[in-house]
């Protein structure tokens, strides 16, 4: 019996791929696929029951399948197009066989459903793994490619170093952030650290705690930390907040606190007449640092 | 009725997709950049008290427009612990996670209004308002 249904699919498979094939593109009508044009959406309609059909004849999942879901997973298709399509398939196939017996009971009804799903089932399966798979891989690299942003140490001068902080900082990050500064301040033998929170879009009593923190810890070993880059509406809602930074120097911009630092490591900037030595100059500390 | 826009928190993450969101309502509704940064930070007080205490819940976003006034109303709701004493999480410096304790206290002197509802066992929730100026 089941056979028979098999049969009946596979023998009438220009009817279903046409009934499919007209749901699917009245579908596309008002849809998430309604940007693509008609033509790559038509041929890749056609693509797609083809597989299936491909699948049903060899029993399973093909090499064609595999890679039909990894273009469509390249290219960008929503999931719910794959999903969609075959759930429209199960019910086509279902609605075709039922019209071809005259006397539907229980039992044959079940034999149907089973054999329909048996076909479609697996499909989905794979196709979900393959899309979700490629998410997971997604997440992870730019989980990766954010850590190599997070708190990258940058010694400008010698015993000074500048720690640039862009973006939201949470937990992890915080954590990266101390343990960065400390190897560094120890690496580089810093006696000042700048950090520099210009790009750091909230800071709320979190962020604060992290940052009082990592002065702290600073500190113990011997250095000092200037904070930098308060801009107005975070020095607000920092007051608003009552939270304490007077345990360390705060500067609004990155050279004022620059040249604390400066200050505090015995140096100064001074102009000379001609532009060049000083260019001549700088550059000279900076190989030197 | 207008739908209100809503973030689940469910992870640390959620904290920023609710101040992403809530500074985004603030901006429509013509705060300052002062104002907006005071609701953000209001906004990830609130959604971080969720993360650390309750594990779950939500912030909502309300705008108000009356003919006097236009502003924004952030709710933050949780079915966690609830807090015990109310008046001891509302003095500064009180903490139980070994943070700063001035979310909560900071919260109100960020927002114009500031309400809240929380039963011991039952959850907890937090209405602030912030006016347009």
């Amino acid at each position: 019996m089941p056979k028979r249904v098999d049969k009946i699919v596979i023998d009438n498979s220009d009817v279903i791929i046409k009934n499919w094939l007209k749901i699917v593109s009245d579908k596309k009508q008002n849809d998430y696929t309604s940007s693509i044009s008609d033509e790559l959406f038509q041929s890749t309609n056609r693509e797609f029951v083809n597989v299936i059909f491909d699948s049903l004849g060899n029993g399973g999942i093909t090499t064609e399948l595999e890679s039909f879901s990894e273009r469509l997973v390249n290219l960008g298709w929503p999931l719910s197009y794959l999903t969609d399509g075959l759930q429209t398939f199960r019910r086509v196939a279902i609605d075709f066989v039922l019209s071809q017996h005259d006397k539907i009971d229980t039992d044959l009804f079940s034999i149907i459903l089973d054999r329909v799903d048996s076909w479609v089932d697996p499909i989905i399966n794979k196709l979900v793994n393959e899309y979700s798979g490629s998410w997971e891989h997604t997440v992870s690299l730019q989980r990766v490619a954010l850590q190599e942003l997070s708190a990258p140490l940058i010694p400008v001068m010698r015993n000074i170093t500048i720690m640039p902080l862009i973006g939201t900082i949470d937990t992890e990050r915080a954590k990266l952030i101390m343990e960065n500064l400390l190897d560094g301040v120890i690496k580089h033998n810093a006696e000042v650290v700048l950090i520099d929170i210009t790009g750091v879009p909230v800071v709320d009593t979190m962020v604060a705690h992290h940052i009082i923190q990592a002065a702290e810890a600073v500190r113990l070993i011997g250095a000092t930390c200037i904070l930098v880059g308060i801009r107005p509406e975070i020095a607000q809602t920092i007051v608003n907040l009552g939270i304490d930074l007077g345990k360390f120097p705060t500067k609004s911009s990155l050279r004022k606190g620059f040249e604390t630092a400066l200050e505090l490591t015995g140096r100064t900037i001074y102009r000379e007449d001609k532009k060049e030595t000083i260019v001549k100059d700088i550059m000279n500390q900076l190989s030197e640092g | 009725m207008e739908i209100k826009p809503c973030v689940n928190i469910r992870q640390e993450w959620d904290i920023v997709g609710a101040r992403q969101l809530g500074r985004e309502k603030a901006k429509e509704l013509g705060f300052g950049t002062v104002d907006q940064a005071r609701i953000a930070t209001a906004i990830s007080e609130l959604a971080r008290n969720i993360y650390l205490y309750a594990g779950t819940g939500k912030v909502y976003f309300e705008t108000i427009d009356r003919l006097d006034k236009k502003g924004l109303k952030v709710v933050a709701v949780d079915e966690g612990p609830g807090i015990r004493d109310l008046s001891q999480v509302m003095q500064d410096g009180y903490s139980t996670s070994g943070g700063l304790g001035a979310g909560l206290p900071g919260v109100k002197r960020l927002m114009d209004t500031f309400e809240i509802n929380t039963e011991w066992g039952e959850g907890t929730e937090i209405i602030a308002v912030k006016w347009v100026r």
